[in-house]
């Protein structure tokens, strides 16, 4: 059985060379004169899958806007690469019903791109059929899909999505964990991806990161294959997309939920071995997770 | 053709070009209300203007800017919703504005010509008027476009790809004062967001790009200036409000024509 490698404290990136993009130090964030984010390293550097988990409210968002540049820390530093190139996929479009696009023409909206490059991105995310569509007429799916090339467009250096399987199928997630697994491996980029399961997070995922308000705990996801009730639950096909995160937390939180211990349709019987760390310590909300007390 | 009503063609054409882009940002942004709001800044305009004896138009434009201005400072520090902040600025500056002029007598103030418009009145100053605000606000749009588009899109999104939101948001503004500002003359306060919202609205149902639906605005609002011109000479109603209508008409038509395609 594999030991899961588990940091509280973050390391920094073993190697400071060029690959490193972001590199933040005990950076702080206050809203209201209350601290949302509190003591935060954090570092990701190319070809890095990294995904940040945790509770509603937990600064997820706020944390990915900090690294985005829209957010300035109170507290810390930021240092980011210099000319880096982001790639943005936000949860969900604003755009209103009323504003007539077509797919290609969101894509160069504000970015020159010959129509080479755009066909390459779009066929990318396999969505090449799509450039002549009205941007108000996809379905939930095919956004995801035209967002993820519009961000691809540039080459980014770093991806940052936000929840980008909200709304979709498990099938649908699958798929677009495959997808933006595919793209890290092609263009080397790393990818900051905000998920919105405690439990079950993309299986490339390099790092795992659990933020309520400071970084509760980090660590990498276990192969599914290894939890066979899972692998049931989401098929063959699918399980490989997915990763087991299991929790290691060394502290309480005043404000936190119960834990849910008999929680639904996963069972709480799965056998979690790596659980010990979490015990009884753990006051978590841990949603429908298999949580063993 | 009389020298009054090629002036009040020649305005009501200016206008519905400056309102044509604006009108669809308007739209695109949902913010119909924002419009509105500034409108209601007219009055203190209005009395402003005349106790200073600078231009009405200068005046209301100043005063629409103050609403812009104070819109974005209840937005940033008070947790209001934006419709709820909208709501609040536009009824205290109306009240603020009815104290004003109750406070002198000597304002005489054509609260009919003010509400409503008089386009037939429309005088050669004001003609210059809308003249350069043809040039300035086409041109602040057509350096703003991309930018206006991604924001329209998504505001966050704009943000992360950076865009200057707060400068871009600050300049639209700014266009959106001096548009109800210099439009007030033709429709009238109560009607004047009408300009923005219904070409817009129609155009919408046949257009496949932003820049169609801005072509097909200004053309809806040409169509329905000089509809409602000449509505109201020959079968005598007031011209603004027949301006309206007629744009109600050129919606109505424009929905009868999706239909028809689809």
């Amino acid at each position: 059985m594999s030991e899961m490698t588990i940091d509280t404290v973050q390391p920094v990136a073993q190697t400071e060379t060029s690959d490193l993009l972001i590199k933040a130090s005990s950076v702080g964030f206050k809203r209201d004169a209350r601290w949302i984010l509190e003591g935060i390293d954090f570092s990701i550097s190319r070809g890095e899958i990294v995904t940040l988990i945790g509770p509603n409210g937990g600064g997820k968002t706020t944390f990915a806007r900090i690294c985005l540049g829209i957010l300035q820390p109170d507290h810390g530093k930021v240092v980011r690469k210099n000319e880096m190139t982001v790639g943005y996929v936000p949860q969900r479009l604003k755009l209103d019903r009323t504003l007539p696009m077509t797919v290609k023409r969101f894509l160069t909206v504000r970015q020159k791109v010959s129509d080479a490059r755009l066909e390459e991105a779009l066929l990318e995310v396999g969505s090449a059929h799509l450039i002549k569509a009205q941007m108000a007429e996809l379905s939930g799916g095919e956004m995801q899909r035209v967002l993820l090339a519009r961000a691809l467009v540039n080459r980014p250096d770093l991806l940052v999505l936000d929840e980008p399987a909200q709304g979709v199928d498990f099938a649908g997630e699958a798929a677009l964990y495959e997808l933006i697994s595919k793209i890290r491996d092609k263009f080397g980029c790393a990818v900051l991806l905000i998920s919105h399961d405690l439990h079950i997070v993309m299986g490339s995922s390099d790092r795992v990161l659990c933020l309520n308000g400071h970084i509760c705990c980090a660590g990498v996801p276990e192969q599914i294959n290894k939890h066979p009730e899972y692998a049931r639950l989401f098929g063959k096909d699918r399980a490989e997309a997915y990763g087991i995160y299991a929790h290691n937390h060394d502290h309480e939180h005043t404000l936190s939920g119960d834990v849910t211990s008999s929680d639904d349709a996963t069972g709480s019987d799965t056998g979690h071995p790596h659980h010990d760390g979490c015990g009884s310590g753990c006051g978590h909300d841990h949603g429908a997770g298999p949580e063993k007390d | 053709m009389d020298d009054f009503l090629l002036r009040a063609l020649l305005g009501g054409t200016g206008m519905a070009l400056i309102a044509a882009p604006l009108g669809c940002f308007v739209v695109w942004q949902r913010m119909a209300y924002f419009g509105e709001t500034i409108a209601h800044a007219g009055l203190l305009g209005v009395a402003f203007g005349l106790l200073t004896s600078i231009n009405l138009t200068v005046g209301v434009f100043l005063a629409a800017l103050m609403v812009a201005f104070g819109l974005r400072l209840v937005e940033k520090n008070s947790p209001l919703a934006k419709d709820t902040a909208l709501g609040l600025l536009a009824h205290v500056v109306l009240a603020i504005g009815l104290i004003v002029t109750s406070q002198f007598q000597s304002l005489q103030i054509d609260m009919m010509g003010l509400l409503f418009g008089d386009i037939l009145a429309i005088s050669m100053v004001d003609l210059l008027m809308v003249a350069v605000g043809l040039i300035l606000i086409w041109g602040l749009i057509y350096y703003l476009w991309q930018d206006l588009l991604t924001l329209s899109i998504d505001r966050e999104l704009a943000l992360a790809e950076g865009v200057p939101v707060s400068r871009v948001e600050f300049l639209y503004s700014i266009a959106i004062a001096a548009t109800i500002a210099l439009s007030m003359k033709l429709v009238g306060l109560l009607l004047v967001t009408a300009m923005l919202i219904i070409p817009a609205a129609g155009a919408m149902n046949f257009s496949k790009t932003p820049e169609h639906m801005v072509f097909f605005t200004g053309i809806i609002s040409i169509f329905s200036v000089v509809l409602g011109l000449g509505a109201s000479l020959y079968i005598d109603i007031p011209t603004g409000p027949a301006i309206v209508v007629a744009m109600a008409v050129f919606f109505l038509l424009s929905l009868a024509v999706k239909r028809h395609m689809s």
